[in-house]
């Protein structure tokens, strides 16, 4: 099993995100398949040059998301019904949102501005699809 | 019997120019503690006292269950220490520290030694004259870790290395880190592999600990806020808040509890949020120093 994930001090997010992004891809991509069982988060401290605090934290919100399963004693595995779709379109989502609250910073809009237009655009596709196809559409 | 790795209460040691103030830290096990502060704050003779090579006026030192100074040399058995006053014998070459280190702790691991050798690029039969300073620093660094220390009690490991020797020292500090019996302590003026490596971070600035935690808390607990501030708009003190720096119609305000509240209590008052960002380590720390030598007068 590959076990070096990469940590990027010009990435601006924290690093248990960068962690828990990576752990997501390899998943989705089927580089970690379900059930299998995932280097042990000291075994990964090491390979990945960070503290074992913050891999804790990443496997922590994983498991909160239902990426990861721990059983107590054996170790962590990937959850065996991971919705794999799910947790790339998750990743997908998180990018395009980053993306867009970037592209909001540099037109100097407030946050508050930027939930504004998201919640505008939420409301045009309830408006265009109402049978609940939102998020289908570009 | 305690658990931590290391301990110290209320320490105190006075010099003519410098008082250590009352500090108390504790370090369990398993984990990695670094050391941040600005020259003279005291991280050295914290490590000092911590390896029984200064004795405090006041304050109770425990590392790894061994009452410090009494019972120094059987927690020295168990603790790697690399000093920045340490040099190894210029004349002599590395192959013959290392027989003397071997000599003397039969903790050590001759296969681990060979491994890191080849890892660090050195050769046994270097002498010690010839040898660039990051390799010294490397060599004292093998020295302490091959006897498998239950602690490691590093002085700026990497200062004066190179990023390429930097990374191979991390990377093997992180591999002692694979067995969880093991702890390390550190200090670093490079506060991003501080931020990295580290479990718990504890700052020290002129003497005394200004702040000590684990470091994701640490990271969640400190924001920047700016803020868009209207004519005429004055802001509300807020709980959490350590510094409002305004200067015309924006300010910055820096949090060291954050709470998303904050946020519609500043709008409520007539503010507008323009954006709220993490801090890196390095942020955290001059912003930790600022606001505690402000609160103190100096």
């Amino acid at each position: 099993m590959h076990t070096e994930l990469t940590i990027s001090q010009a990435d601006r997010r924290p690093m248990y995100l960068q962690i828990m992004e990576q752990v997501r891809r390899r998943v989705a991509m089927g580089d970690w398949l379900p059930g299998q069982e995932i280097p042990s988060i000291r075994a990964l401290a090491a390979s990945t040059r960070v503290s074992v605090i913050t891999i804790k934290r990443a496997f922590l919100e994983l498991e909160r998301e239902g990426v990861v399963v721990t059983r107590q004693g054996r170790g962590t595995f990937v959850a065996e019904n991971v919705n794999l779709s799910r947790t790339l379109r998750e990743q997908e989502l998180e990018d395009h949102l980053t993306r867009a609250a970037g592209v909001g910073r540099e037109l100097g809009l407030t946050s508050s501005e930027l939930e504004v237009r998201l919640r505008d655009v939420v409301k045009q596709l309830a408006v265009g699809a109402p049978d609940g196809g939102a998020g289908e559409d570009e | 019997m305690s658990t931590a790795a290391i301990e110290l209460r209320e320490v105190t040691k006075q010099y003519r120019f410098f008082t250590l103030d009352k500090v108390s830290l504790r370090l369990e096990k398993g984990l990695v503690m670094g050391l941040v502060g600005p020259n003279g704050a005291g991280k050295t003779t914290t490590m000092r006292i911590l390896m029984g090579l200064v004795q405090p006026d006041a304050g109770e030192v425990e590392v790894l269950g061994c009452r410090i100074p009494e019972e120094q040399v059987r927690a020295k058995w168990d603790t790697g220490y690399v000093g920045d006053e340490m040099r190894l014998f210029s004349s002599a070459t590395l192959k013959w520290h290392l027989d003397f280190v071997r000599s003397m702790f039969p903790g050590w691991d001759e296969a681990y030694a060979g491994t890191l050798l080849k890892r660090f690029h050195l050769r046994p039969e270097q002498r010690v004259k010839g040898l660039s300073r990051g390799e010294e620093a490397k060599a004292l660094l093998l020295l302490a870790l091959a006897r498998k220390p239950k602690l490691l009690v590093l002085d700026e490991p990497t200062s004066g290395l190179d990023p390429v020797a930097r990374q191979e020292v991390i990377s093997e500090l992180m591999e002692v880190m694979q067995d969880e019996e093991r702890s390390i302590l550190f200090s670093s003026h490079n506060t991003y592999e501080v931020e990295r490596i580290s479990d718990r971070i504890t700052f020290i600035d002129r003497g005394r600990v200004i702040d000590s935690d684990d470091k994701e808390v640490f990271l969640e607990r400190w924001r920047r806020v700016s803020l868009g501030v209207p004519d005429g708009v004055t802001l509300p003190t807020l709980p959490g808040v350590i510094d409002v720096a305004r200067s015309g119609r924006v300010a910055v305000v820096t949090a060291n509890a954050f709470d998303p509240a904050l946020l519609p209590a500043y709008e409520a008052a007539g503010a507008t949020v323009h954006d709220v960002q993490r801090m890196t380590l390095e942020e955290i720390f001059v912003a930790n120093v600022m606001s505690k030598r402000k609160e103190r007068g100096e």
